[in-house]
């Protein structure tokens, strides 16, 4: 990919930004600064000028309206923002929109099939495992690729695999019971959430 | 939204396209690997480059390769990941796979490479936060500012060496492969850092690094113990890096020990290689060499958690260190 150069600079708030003379484009420019390039975001192609310094993040929530990702600390910390690119979870505060070009993105969005939930959607929702709910898009991104790869997850591999999602109000166990619920059912097993999960002991 | 600065992006198709244009525009360019780094210390500001080279295209750096002798080359744009789950490492190295597995998230080791990690920016509680909170303190010396919060009449920033591989890896006497504008060097992890929180790299700044190489196995036997709050995210607070060789009756002949999170690099404790060479593996060989540590540890307090607590854990953490190397 050529170099592709960032918008004019910006006022005082922003003193560190040289007013770029566009080096090479990335696609023709629609404006000054930015570039036009196709995402394929849950398997739709999206047509977007986006300035080159915006991230997957910014871009899948202000361009494409796709705010089922969260944004949280912005910095790598919290994981709400994690989508899978080339079917890996990464997170999406943290990539540039530029370096998605071209690969497949997955966004929370894309996992129910019309009113059809995932097995894992379904679990959160029978053992009440979402509570304000800001977690959770990033944590079914992450624990549906480690249920795509392995159908019969220990409790601490959940725990590890989950380890960069932060959930402030569940405690995590209602989480980890949901994937293993989903696993099961997977599975092909007739699972249910057992009475303590849902009543307490 | 914490946003970006703008900068132009290059994504150059060699390393010498790379080497190229990190020469031409000097102090505006850095490279980026995975940007677990880079781009949060954008986002506040503590790294400003306008020119961000990306190394992502660049062939040659994404791959494993085990040599006859059992050695490894790894390519600096190797994601942490793929290192944790390799099955020759995880035989044959495993206290450099369990430092990879220490690292942040399972999310950030999917994204950055091994070559970020050992180039990490150094870490201090008065420098690791927005612009908005460190104008309020007038800044600091490292960034923007005059001073040093940490040490006020100190001439020195003594930011911290934050990452996990890199005492394991110095310990080990790995080595790394540098290409600059005029050759390739080959050099030994340690002399990779420099004691210094600010110019923290022996390297030149539009030097690429290019290769890891991790010695045969062999006699030796290397470990990694890190300290933090939790138990995930965060960075170390104390890295304990030992690289121990044995002979036949299990005398150490050659010591290796180096403490990250403790200083600006990682400090070898030499006190506690020396009362180890020529000596088994007993328990009280362990806590004394575990206790001459306590010196070089030498923290200060601009990480998490206690100082004193810091320091005086810092035996416990290199016996525990010597002991898994048994
Ligand atoms: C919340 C959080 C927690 C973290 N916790 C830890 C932790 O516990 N332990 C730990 O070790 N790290 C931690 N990290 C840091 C980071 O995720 C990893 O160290 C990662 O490997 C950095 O690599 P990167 O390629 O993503 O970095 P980048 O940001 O791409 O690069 C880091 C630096 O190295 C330079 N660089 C990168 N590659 C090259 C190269 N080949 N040649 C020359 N220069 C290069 C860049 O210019 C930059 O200065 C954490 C990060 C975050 C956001
Ligand atoms: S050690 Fe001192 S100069 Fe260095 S980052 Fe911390 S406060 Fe700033
Ligand atoms: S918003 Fe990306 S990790 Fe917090
Ligand atoms: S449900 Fe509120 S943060 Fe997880």
């Amino acid at each position: 990919m050529p170099a592709v150069a960032g918008p004019a600079a910006q006022p005082h708030s922003r003193p560190f930004i040289r007013p770029g003379a566009p080096a090479i484009v990335l696609a023709p420019m629609t404006e000054p600064g930015k570039v036009l390039a196709t995402f394929h975001v849950n398997g739709e192609p999206h047509e977007v000028a986006f300035p080159p310094h915006k991230t997957l993040l910014e871009v899948l929530r202000e361009e494409l309206n796709l705010t089922g990702t969260k944004h949280g600390c912005e910095l790598g910390e919290c994981g709400t923002c994690t989508v899978q690119v080339d079917g890996v979870p990464i997170l999406s505060c943290l990539m540039l929109a530029v370096d998605a070009v071209g690969r497949p993105v997955q966004t929370v969005e894309g996992l129910a099939d019309g009113p059809q939930l995932t097995e894992l959607q379904h679990a959160l929702a029978d053992l009440g495992a979402a509570q304000c709910g800001y977690c959770t898009p990033g944590i079914l991104m992450t624990a549906e690729a480690l249920l795509r790869d392995n159908d019969r997850p220990t409790r601490e591999q959940i725990r590890q695999c989950l380890a960069g999602n932060l959930c402030r109000c569940t405690g995590y166990l209602k989480i980890f019971e949901a994937v293993e619920l989903a696993a099961a059912r997977c599975r092909g097993e007739q699972a249910e959430p057992s009475k303590e999960s849902i009543h307490g002991s | 939204m914490l946003r970006l600065p703008t900068f132009t992006y290059h994504r150059p198709k060699t390393a010498a396209e790379a080497v190229r244009l990190a020469s031409e525009h000097g102090k505006e360019a850095m490279y980026v690997a995975g940007g677990t780094d880079l781009y949060p210390n954008m986002k506040r500001r503590h790294q400003v480059p306008t020119q961000v080279i990306s190394l992502q295209d660049v062939p040659g750096l994404h791959d494993v390769e085990v040599h006859g002798s059992g050695g490894v080359r790894i390519g600096a744009m190797v994601r942490l990941t793929k290192l944790e789950h390799h099955a020759h490492l995880k035989q044959h190295y495993p206290g450099f796979a369990h430092a990879v597995r220490e690292i942040s998230t399972p999310l950030l080791r999917n994204m950055g490479p091994i070559g970020g990690n050992l180039l990490l920016d150094t870490r201090c509680t008065y420098y690791d936060q927005s612009h908005e909170w460190r104008e309020s303190i007038d800044f600091c010396m490292k960034k923007d500012g005059a001073i040093c919060w940490v040490a006020p009449g100190s001439p020195r920033c003594w930011a911290v060496q934050s990452s996990d591989t890199v005492p394991v890896l110095c310990a080990m006497e790995a080595e790394v492969e540098l290409v600059g504008a005029d050759g390739t060097r080959r050099i030994k992890c340690d002399e990779l850092y420099r004691d210094d929180g600010i110019v923290y790299l022996t390297k030149r700044p539009e030097e690429l690094l290019t290769k890891v190489f991790l010695p045969p196995p062999g006699a030796w036997k290397a470990s990694y113990l890190k300290l933090r709050r939790r138990d995930t995210y965060d960075f170390p607070i104390l890295g304990v890096g030992a690289c121990l060789w044995l002979d036949g009756d299990g005398v150490v002949t050659k010591a290796n020990v180096r403490l990250g999170g403790a200083g600006s690099y990682a400090i070898p404790a030499t006190e506690t290689e020396k009362l180890l060479v020529g000596n088994q593996l007993t328990d009280e060989r362990i806590a004394a060499a575990g206790s001459a540590a306590m010196k070089p540890a030498r923290t200060m307090d601009n990480t998490d958690l206690d100082v004193y607590w810091r320091r005086k854990v810092a035996p416990v953490y290199v016996a525990r260190a010597l002991a898994a190397c048994r």
